[in-house]
């Protein structure tokens, strides 16, 4: 298979990589990036754990092949914040013990992330209806819910 | 006590950072040099012989390192309890999830290629796939080398059931059904095997629940010495009891070709894998026999509950005894009759998972409980009330409840205050109109803390302080999500008056930690925590002899706010100082703890005894609408109200709770393997349904605490409680809201709307 040519940004970096044109995004941005925070679950676009941000976008980065990125902007859970602040659903997850085992994490803060970004004052309905294609099988997704509505509140502790 | 800094408090997880920005590593995200991945080629049916295996076309494919077969295998079985379960099958495949070639390759694209090529051809047999078929004495045997497909039998016998039936003015007899529950954890297993690493012959990285099982397994699959097997556990994707055989497994076959090929070998599952081969819960067909008086006092029960193995021994045994122990109910009965089985059958096996024997039984005896109250007359309640334990009550197993708080009325009644629960019922018990009707239903629990008397229970740490005043924590039980990390460097912290930014809990690991047994039974915080502040409290005597001396302090030294103080408040010194102080005078700072569960005992023959040293209690209660034009059941509120004893992190056992309460929700509702005759046809989230945030209840997480005196800081359990209650409050929510009983899960919209399951015969 004859390998495409991608230019795209990652995490606000411009990236080139020659691809085949059925790899995955996730794949690319595991295998080639080393951004692991991007988790397959199920690889069927169905458990939400390889979500990232597509120009603003919350998708399954498992059904997306790498060469629709090209000229686009993608966000990873890397991307999001900096070491010494994090971005507010960061800091919320933490704040209100949103997180057990973290695998669906970053996929459940990027789901919420694009949420946020349109609608910043969302109710509890919102923030399920943002988040029902992340599955969580630890929390039982009460503290996540409470984590995005105190991010969006912006009762978060710095 | 009352004046604690660190535990009791909701303090934020020490590795939720790590986990919110991307940098927590988990098994398949590991890499290492000249790393090989590694496939394998399972049974294409349930029960087949395999007549031939030709590898030879996948041996030849570009880049393939190397493809094994049992023959190829030291030591082909392993297992925690019964060594049956086989590494790779080589003459038969007995359950579906059977490997039987296993391969290495440069890229996952050869090994997925190549496995491609493995030519294997079977002849198909027909198998046993009901246990109720299985365990007639003229069944056809599942596994070979036995005489009979019985895994195991658990009685229990206390006074005399057929008296006690003569003494009742009511029995009531049903049979109950559960079905097989995938534990659906987000990541998929994930090992890498390093072989001659260091000082070790394989070092296991990944996704392990337990991390000394696992090395027992794989130790003895390659025939070699405990201490040159080295398990590592790091961050792992959920578990909930799934991650311990399917684990010990994929180590023993990448360990093998790790050796094979002097490189490190990754195995990663895909979601289809992952449900094909893992073990489930238990499926249980349940028989229930009570008496009451028509006063509503219980006089006799017996019950028989016949557990589904699949193809290996697997857990069975512990699962199963559990059963035994729990299968009343926390209910005062005189006389019990108690029988408990599990069958082999060539169907996927069974092993641990949350709850581990008590979810059947306890839908069952909740469910039965609801309709004996229904038919006496009486308040779901108010049955229970008048025959739940209280202090000093006699179990089943006639242990006698007084070294601990039994609270029952207390979770009873603060569930049912927070959910309005007398006025609902009154409400939902009349006519309602309209195709949604509308249900109120209860189930209360006891359960035993920790293994039990399934296994010796022992926990060991160690507490290290280092020269600059930080702290390193070793033990051998692994972060499973749970949340031990943070509750061990709480109650850590709280011995040595240390904030958690100055403590670091390792990742488990079998070379360093000692032998903690396993991170099951909803033990850890009891038993690791036990051990870690035994611990803390060796070197905070060091550190409080070696104070009086060098600072010339007299009385009682108090550590707190990272500095040690008199007793008239006056601080001494900072914790740190005093820790370089005293590694520069030649003291030691570290100390093992090494933690026994209290005395324990258990008749096999009679199930009499003192099968666990304590229990926690809970209730929840679910409020429910069904849409009698549909069948579907939405679950509206859930209180639920349990007594840990004492919450190290309350904001962690809530988390508890309410994953919980959610897991089961999805059992009593949709979750379904599409289960029929040995093959599993439901492999991906796609159709195995787990709940969505769109699913979920408002949810009422209620602690209780009344501390247990052998507990650390009295704190006892809260994983495995949430879960086994909510089949049973929603099947009792359903009846009440329909009129309608039913006896098998999942409560599926033709089970509500029809009576029956229309995929099954049930």
């Amino acid at each position: 298979m004859a390998k495409v040519k991608v230019e795209f940004k990652v995490n606000n970096r411009e990236v080139q990589v020659e691809v085949d044109p059925t790899e995955r995004l996730l794949d690319t941005l595991r295998e080639r990036l080393n951004l692991t925070g991007v988790k397959e679950g199920c690889a069927v676009g169905e458990c939400g754990a390889c979500t990232v941000l597509f120009d603003g976008e919350a998708i399954n980065s498992c059904l997306i092949p790498t060469v629709q990125a090209e000229g686009k902007e993608v966000l990873t859970i890397e991307g999001l914040g900096t070491e010494d602040e994090l971005d507010p659903l960061q800091q919320s997850f933490i704040d209100y013990q949103a997180v057990q085992c973290g695998f669906c994490t970053p996929g459940m803060i990027l789901s919420a992330k694009a949420l946020l970004n349109k609608n910043s004052s969302p109710t509890r309905e919102d923030i399920k209806g943002a988040i029902d294609g992340n599955l969580c099988r630890c929390t039982g997704y009460e503290q996540i819910i409470q984590a995005v509505q105190n991010a969006a509140d912006g009762e978060v502790e710095a | 006590m009352n004046d604690l800094k660190q535990v009791n408090k909701s303090k934020k997880r020490v590795d939720a950072k790590a986990k919110v920005t991307g940098k927590a590593k988990f098994g398949a995200d590991l890499k290492f040099a000249n790393m090989l991945y590694g496939k394998v080629v399972r049974t294409k049916y349930p029960y087949a012989k395999i007549k031939n295996v030709d590898i030879s076309k996948a041996e030849a494919y570009p880049g393939v390192e190397v493809v094994m077969t049992a023959k190829d295998i030291p030591n082909n079985t392993f297992g925690v309890i019964i060594q049956n379960q086989r590494v790779l099958a080589e003459d038969e495949a007995i359950y579906i999830g059977d490997g039987i070639v296993m391969l290495a390759a440069e890229s996952k694209e050869a090994a997925e290629e190549a496995a491609k090529l493995v030519e294997i051809e079977y002849e198909e047999l027909k198998g046993i796939h009901d246990p109720l078929e299985s365990r007639k004495p003229d069944a056809q045997l599942v596994m070979e080398g036995t005489d009979s497909n019985q895994v195991v039998h658990h009685p229990l016998r206390k006074g005399d059931v057929e008296t006690g039936f003569a003494e009742a003015d009511l029995i009531l007899e049903r049979e109950y059904s559960t079905h097989y529950i995938e534990h659906a954890y987000l990541e998929p297993e994930a090992v890498t095997v390093v072989p001659n690493e260091r000082q070790t012959l394989v070092s296991v990285y990944g996704s392990v629940q337990n991390p000394y099982a696992t090395r027992d397994a794989v130790a003895r699959v390659l025939e070699a010495d405990l201490s040159q097997v080295r398990i590592i556990q790091d961050n792992m994707g959920g578990s909930f009891g799934g991650k311990d055989e399917n684990i010990s497994s994929m180590a023993a076959r990448a360990a093998v070709m790790a050796l094979e090929t002097d490189r490190p070998v990754q195995m990663v599952n895909s979601r289809e894998e992952s449900i094909i081969e893992s073990y489930k819960r238990h499926p249980y067909n349940l028989k229930y026999k009570v008496g009451a008086t028509k006063e509503g006092k219980l006089t006799a029960m017996e019950i028989e509950a016949v557990a589904d193995s699949g193809a290996y021994a697997c857990q069975t045994p512990f699962v199963t005894w559990r059963s035994v122990v729990q299968a009343t109910g926390p209910y005062e009965v005189p006389n019990v009759k108690t029988d408990t089985y599990g069958f082999y059958t060539n169907n996927p096996y069974t092993g641990a998972m949350r709850g581990y024997g008590s979810p059947p039984t306890c839908f069952a005896q909740e469910s039965l409980m609801d309709e004996l109250a229904e038919e006496l007359g009486m308040k779901p309640d108010q049955l229970r009330e008048k025959n739940m334990y209280r202090q000093g009550s006699h179990t089943a197993s006639n242990q006698k409840l007084d070294n601990h708080t039994v609270s029952l009325q207390e979770v009873l009644d603060k569930a049912k205050e927070s959910i309005n629960y007398d006025k609902k019922y009154e409400e939902y018990s009349k006519e309602q109109t309209g195709e949604k009707k509308r249900g109120i239903g209860l189930a209360i629990s006891y359960r035993g803390v920790s293994l039990g008397a399934e296994a010796i229970d022992t926990t060991g740490g160690i507490v290290a302080v280092q020269k600059d005043g930080s702290i390193i924590l070793y033990c051998g039980l692994a972060e499973n999500g749970q949340g031990l990390r943070t509750v061990f460097s709480q109650v850590v912290g709280e011995e040595l008056g240390v904030n958690l930014d100055r403590i670091t809990y390792m990742e488990a690991d079998t070379s360093v930690a000692p032998e903690s047994g396993s991170t099951v039974a909803s033990r850890s915080t009891f038993m690791g925590g036990n051990a870690l502040k035994k611990a803390a409290k060796n070197v905070k005597e060091t550190m409080i002899e070696f104070a009086k001396e060098e600072y010339g302090v007299e009385g009682e030294i108090i550590f707190k706010d990272n500095a040690l103080y008199t007793d008239s408040g006056k601080k001494i010194e900072d914790f740190s100082k005093v820790a370089s102080d005293a590694f520069h005078s030649g003291v030691f700072l570290s100390s093992y703890g090494w933690y026994k569960a209290p005395k324990i005992s258990w008749d096999e023959e009679t199930g009499q005894g003192r099968p666990y040293f304590t229990y926690v209690y809970g209730c929840q209660i679910a409020e429910v609408e069904v849409d009698t034009g549909t069948g579907q059941v939405k679950v509206l509120n859930m209180a639920a109200a349990h007594d840990v004893g004492k919450a190290i992190n309350p904001a962690n056992v809530r988390g508890q709770i309410y994953g919980g309460v959610v897991m089961a929700v999805g059992h009593a509702l949709m979750e379904d393997l599409g289960f029929s005759d040995g093959f599993i046809n439901h492999t991906n989230f796609d159709e195995y349904l787990i709940p969505t945030a769109k699913d979920i209840p408002d949810i009422d997480a209620i602690i209780v605490e009344n501390p247990d005196p052998a507990g650390p800081y009295g704190a006892k359990s809260i994983g495995e409680p949430t879960v086994e209650l909510g089949g049973a409050a929603i099947n009792n929510a359903i009846a009440l809201a329909t009129g309608e009983r039913h006896y098998d899960l999942p409560l599926n919209l033709e089970r509500v709307l029809i009576g029956r399951d229309l995929s099954r015969e049930g």
